[in-house]
């Protein structure tokens, strides 16, 4: 992969939320493409249900292990004040793709802050190319919620153009077996939504 | 093909290639999966200590015996283990021993943000410092042939950033090492002050091979480029220069103790302006200028937090980097917090609402601080929750110790409670001591310990039994209480706290992480009884929340695992399980 400009994808989210198996599945396939691949992932205390992050950056020679504020490519975030929170990261022509999920912060649950309204028609405003999805309802029609992350791994892959079937090599690499059949579900529901 | 790793696994398959045969380590974040990885190797003999200062002194005893070992610890571990550490370097080594110092800058999960590196100079240590994956495999298995060539424990000096990022590396052949001989030498292994004494003219003629060798050996390289701006860095810190500055000349450090100085003079002489890039401290940057170079650092860059490739890129070329996009209102910070069923939610509400002074601890229930939960008043370092008690008993008086107690989690208490717990019952405390015992090491991802019963390799062995353990103490009133059961546990509390006497309360429940089997039947907010008091909010659990609109509240029944707190706390009865189907 000689002269390929270094791609930037962040992956935000909650923690618990399985962005950490999202950026994984990417980065193995992006490997198997015989790209030079960095990751960059968030564990330990920050994980309890706080914000959480995953940076992957591709491309024939990749230096720094976190995107550059502002030359993020992708934005996919697993729920929308994640979504708010990391825009200043992507590019002004950059993507932004957003899980229809809110996940109350504990500000919001305590009463003290009120969650914000219209969050992805003000993203639009600042990113054209922004979309919503619904990857929770598509998770639960497979017949497993916990599944989203793999409906979001569908999505990713196919904006990126990476070939399905390695994508599921990799889901089958990295899910227990037993959850297998209804993660590959999971993927071709959000491969094929876009 | 070569395989992405994070920088933590890179340094195990480091230790493994170089025929590692021991490895011990207290979990901390960011430095645990080196040693749970190590673990997975049956040819290498793995165990989580109870504490650093023990791991260090069993890698200390297999080096002496022979074996290649490492000993991994997050950077405040290595306060924990600074004693055998200062001592361990003037004995020296028989078979190669590297300690792997874990640094946090950011303090993603730490409580402070010292610079290791500091260590490597004041121990007569050499430091080693990777950039990405490939250098710390590479690193480490070149770090155990040093540590047998200058007879000296070598540490590598990873940080967070390097340690949770996936970088690819080529794997290398596993060396087949045979163990050493032992042969008894006390004069090297004895310090007695007359031995030390030749053993620290020995580590004083091992800094200065060691300084020799940092002048050619291949981990520091100059990378001529543009020579009006020349960058002398080290670790990540080097990924982001050469990121937004791919042209400038660069002094890339892989040993950062000691430093080479021919070499930084050679390259301080070649460029216009001389920087340094190095994350918290000064530490290259004051070395280079008690040599007399002009040099420039920390007067642009900050002592604080982690460094990003956008502040390298603002600091030496002036860029502001970023959009600045502004919502129409403050967006809702999201702190990490207690999971939902958690058994310390029950124990920190309970100690908030009875207006208690609470000494913490380190673990998740350090977040017992945050709001809505409020009850921790101090926090410092693994298990001073209960010396600190005491402390505070002592200075106030003991009716003050009546409001006052020290909160310490199961792994916590083992690691470094015990000691103070002696002190307590020795010097005539009234403590009350809560042991928060979930069963595991939660915060690192859940790893075993001596009281859980099982070994870091899943195997069965002996369960340390607290309650006895706390009795030998000399602790005559132990109680052991369910933290979701409110008012037993402020009873027992209430009752504990009366007492002119140390006692300990073990409030026992199993990690809601760990428990396979919560119920399946949910609950509901009856909205005839809702009084919309929201004290079911006050407890801080993503399972529950409160619409403003219908000014009731409501379940998130994906979050909720029905641990039965919040009906607890509902005084209106308003929260009853749902038929089942």
């Amino acid at each position: 992969m000689e002269g390929t400009k270094t791609r930037n994808i962040l992956i935000a989210g909650v923690g618990g939320q399985g962005t950490l198996l999202t950026s994984r599945i990417i980065a193995w396939v992006l490997v198997d493409m015989s790209y030079d691949v960095k990751v960059s992932e968030v564990h330990g205390m920050a994980q309890r249900g706080g914000s959480v992050v995953s940076q992957v950056r591709y491309g024939s020679k990749v230096y720094s292990p976190v995107i550059k504020k502002g030359d993020a490519d992708i934005l996919l975030a697993f729920e929308k004040l994640e979504a708010a929170r990391w825009l200043n990261y992507v590019k002004p022509a950059g993507k932004v793709i957003i899980n229809d999920e809110q996940v109350d912060p504990l500000p919001v649950i305590s009463g003290k802050m009120k969650y914000p309204q219209n969050l992805e028609k003000q993203i639009v405003g600042f990113i054209n190319d922004a979309t919503l999805v619904k990857a929770t309802d598509i998770a639960v029609s497979c017949g497993e919620i916990r599944a989203a992350n793999v409906v979001l791994v569908g999505i990713l892959a196919s904006v990126l153009n990476l070939p399905a079937e390695k994508v599921k090599e990799a889901i089958k690499e990295m899910v227990p077996p037993k959850a297998l059949t209804v993660n590959i579900k999971a993927f071709e529901a959000g491969y094929n939504l876009v | 093909m070569k395989n992405l790793m994070i920088g933590n696994e890179a340094v195990a398959r480091g230790a493994y290639e170089a025929g590692v045969r021991a490895a011990t380590a207290y979990p901390g974040t960011p430095s645990t999966e080196i040693v749970s990885k190590l673990a997975e190797f049956s040819d290498v003999y793995s165990e989580w200590a109870p504490n650093e200062k023990v791991a260090l002194e069993v890698g200390a005893g297999a080096s002496i015996a022979g074996v290649r070992t490492l000993v991994a610890m997050k950077h405040v571990g290595v306060n924990v283990a600074a004693d055998p550490l200062y001592t361990f370097s003037y004995t020296g080594v028989n078979g190669g021993l590297v300690l792997v110092s874990a640094d946090d800058p950011g303090m993603f999960s730490s409580q402070n943000e010292q610079d290791n590196r500091g260590y490597g100079k004041f121990a007569k240590l050499m430091v080693l410092e990777p950039s990405d994956s490939q250098e710390a495999k590479d690193f480490t298995r070149l770090a155990f042939h040093l540590s047998e060539y200058f007879d000296g424990p070598i540490m590598l000096r990873i940080t967070t950033r390097l340690a949770h990022s996936q970088t690819l590396v080529e794997l290398g052949e596993i060396e087949q090492v045979e163990i050493k001989e032992y042969k008894k030498e006390a004069p090297k292994y004895v310090m007695l002050p007359g031995y030390a004494k030749e053993r620290h003219i020995a580590v004083e003629q091992r800094i200065i091979k060691q300084r020799e060798y940092a002048e050619t050996s291949e981990l520091n390289v100059i990378q001529w480029g543009d020579r009006k701006l020349g960058i002398v860095t080290s670790g990540v810190s080097y990924q982001y220069v050469k990121e937004v500055l791919p042209h400038v000349s660069v002094l890339k450090l892989g040993i950062v103790n000691p430093l080479p100085e021919r070499l930084i003079k050679e390259f301080a002489a070649g460029v216009e302006r001389l920087v340094v890039v190095e994350e918290l401290e000064p530490f290259i940057e004051e070395q280079i200028k008690i040599w007399g170079i002009t040099v420039e650092g920390k007067n642009i860059f900050s002592l604080v937090d982690e460094y990003t490739p956008e502040l390298v890129e603002e600091k030496l070329l002036g860029n502001q980097q970023g959009n600045d996009f502004q919502f129409k209102n403050d967006l809702p910070g999201r702190p990490p917090l207690l999971c939902p069923g958690c058994p310390h939610r029950g124990v920190f509400y309970t100690l908030n609402r009875m207006k208690l002074t609470v000494m913490g601890d380190i673990g998740c229930y350090t977040l017992g601080a945050l709001a809505p939960l409020e009850a921790i008043d101090a926090c410092i370092c693994m298990g001073a929750s209960i010396g600190s008690a005491l402390g505070f008993e002592k200075a106030k008086g003991d009716a003050y110790d009546r409001k006052t107690v020290a909160v310490i989690g199961d792994s916590t208490f083992v690691h470094s409670g015990i000691t103070a717990l002696i002190d307590v019952v020795y010097n005539k405390g009234t403590s009350t001591v809560l042991i928060l015992d979930n069963d595991t090491t939660a915060m690192t991802g859940h790893q075993n310990h001596p009281g859980t019963g099982v070994t870091i390799d899943n195997k069965p062995t002996h369960k340390l039994d607290l309650e006895a353990l706390v009795k030998a103490i000399g602790v005559e009133h132990v109680r052991i209480v369910d933290p979701l059961r409110l008012n037993e546990l402020r009873k027992v509390l209430q009752e504990e706290l009366a007492r002119l006497e140390p006692s300990v309360i073990i409030a026992k429940r199993p990690c809601a992480l760990i428990v396979k089997d919560h119920p399946k039947q949910k609950y509901f907010v009856d909205d005839d009884k809702c009084k919309s008091c929201k004290l079911c909010i006050k407890i801080g659990c993503t399972g529950i929340s409160f619409n403003d609109e219908t000014k009731k509240a409501y379940f998130n029944e994906h979050n909720c695992v029905t641990c039965g707190l919040c009906p607890e706390v509902c005084s209106f009865d308003a929260i009853s399980l749902k038929e089942e189907h």
